[in-house]
């Protein structure tokens, strides 16, 4: 739950006074709120917990993180369908084959 | 060395592995204290790499694993309450509580959701104004932040149906609670980089004096984790015990201002209890006063509730760093993912989850062979 993962911010908007941005997760698009990091531009990289912006990470190793966490699976266990993940365990106490 | 092929640098994870080597003159414990951090280590197999000698512990730092039955217990009760909308990241889906877990009171009927966000609880919230809708704060200082402003949103923006169940915990009571321990063997510490990229460095040079124990800042790729096992192991070889940040591009010495703030005003410090290893003074976070309205506790009638833990899990000791998971009967035949009977089986930082992945038949599963946990 602590995974924070590196992205690229591509648009900021000002929404219900608060201040937001669309940030790529190297392919994963979401929304982040930018009010613990407001003077992040366009273009930079920060990473990213739980939809909110933590603190700015230059580009060179924000690439390299997220090509590493692409290769590991670690982008879709942080971004897919944890119903999905829940239900492929099986209800508790019955195994499914 | 089947491993190192499969550090993202394998020339410089071996230049690190020289390096720690070369300066080990003798045995040392080291703890990482973040479950992120030991899902990384067996994942790629960093403790049977180092020299002999070098034993890592892994620490209680798994958020899912340390939420208390109570508050587990008392989430489920909510959760399965006729118009209440219960969201939740998803590792809390089958964390088991006393009699069921998340995912047994949605399929009973239970408006469960997972969201990516707390400020996804908050839209629901919107959407729904004739419903309750309840978000489980939990976690450690990381997302403690993402919280507090989702609480301090719906205050803000007087959305009244928004309740949060709040049981947050903060990584340096748990450093005490660790070295204080009388069977504590841990002698240096890899500190959590993430909660150190909000929190800063502050806290930690008092421990690290008092103790005379090396603590150093460590992110979660193979390659920061050596590098932070290198600069324990020399601080350790030379008698030092200082604060290093061996994770500067993202965690700078005061860590993220505005979200230390807006945990000052939105939480206060409060002794908290840690699922299986018992009370830690001070070591949690709860809403404070002036955020009662938002608080799910305060909202709900859920006093009176009586916990049961099964007997045969000791996640207790492995999140103490006092048994590794394999060492307990009933890992991997009584007790796997799809069977867990204890929290750290099935969070994605949990220990046990982590040998079960990679580590089950003594030798580590390729990922595409690991079952995903959620
Ligand atoms: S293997 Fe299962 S029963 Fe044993 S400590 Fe881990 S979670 Fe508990």
């Amino acid at each position: 739950m602590c995974l924070a993962v590196p992205g690229r911010v591509v648009e900021i908007a000002e929404r219900d006074g608060t201040r937001m941005a669309v940030v790529d997760f190297g392919g994963v698009v979401k929304d982040v709120c930018l009010e613990y990091l407001p003077d992040l531009a366009v273009g930079e990289y920060a990473i990213v917990h739980v939809g909110f912006a933590l603190q700015r990470l230059d580009e060179e190793s924000a690439r390299r993180t997220l090509a590493l966490f692409a290769e590991l699976g670690l982008l879709q266990e942080e971004f897919g369908d944890p119903w999905e993940a829940a239900a492929d365990a099986g209800p508790r106490g019955e195994a499914k084959p | 060395m089947r491993y190192l092929e499969e550090f993202s640098d394998p020339a410089l994870a071996r230049g690190l592995l020289d390096d720690i080597r070369a300066a080990v003159t003798r045995p040392w414990a080291l703890m990482e204290v973040c479950g992120g951090q030991t899902h990384t280590i067996i994942r790629h197999g960093i403790d049977q790499l180092l020299p002999e000698g070098i034993e890592l512990i892994h620490g209680p730092g798994c958020p899912v694993c340390v939420t208390p039955l109570e508050i587990i217990d008392k989430a489920l009760e909510i959760a399965a309450r006729p118009g209440v909308i219960f969201c939740s990241f998803g590792d809390m889906l089958r964390v088991p509580g006393s009699d069921r877990d998340l995912f047994r009171v949605r399929s009973e009927g239970g408006d469960v959701r997972v969201v990516y966000s707390p400020l996804d609880a908050l839209r629901i919230a919107r959407e729904n104004p004739d419903r309750e809708v309840v978000f489980f704060g939990i976690g450690f200082e990381t997302t403690a932040p993402p919280n507090a402003m989702t609480v301090h949103q719906a205050r803000r923006h007087g959305i009244r149906n928004f309740s949060m169940l709040v049981s947050h915990v903060r990584v340096p009571p748990a450093i005490e609670a660790v070295m204080t321990s009388p069977d504590c063997r841990v002698q240096g510490f890899l500190a959590a980089g993430h909660v150190c990229s909000v929190m800063g460095v502050d806290e930690y040079p008092e421990l690290a004096a008092r103790h005379r124990v090396p603590i150093v800042v460590t992110g979660f790729e193979p390659l920061d984790i050596l590098e932070g096992i290198r600069r324990t192991v020399r601080q350790l070889e030379r008698g030092e015990h200082t604060v290093d940040n061996a994770y500067p591009r993202a965690v700078r010495p005061e860590g993220n201002p505005a979200a230390r703030a807006m945990l000052a005003d939105v939480f206060e410090v409060t002794d908290r209890a840690w699922r299986g290893i018992g009370t830690i003074p001070r070591s949690g976070w709860r809403l404070s006063p002036r955020y009662r309205e938002q608080d799910a506790e305060h909202r709900f009638d859920v006093a009176g509730i009586s916990t049961r833990e099964p007997e045969r899990c000791r996640s207790g000791e492995v999140l103490q760093g006092l048994l590794k998971p394999n060492q307990c009967e009933a890992f991997g035949g009584e007790c796997t993912p799809r069977t867990p009977l204890g929290a750290t089986m099935v969070s994605s930082e949990g220990a046990c989850a982590a040998y079960y992945l990679y580590r089950r038949l003594g030798a580590p599963a390729t990922p595409q062979e690991a079952t995903p946990v959620v």
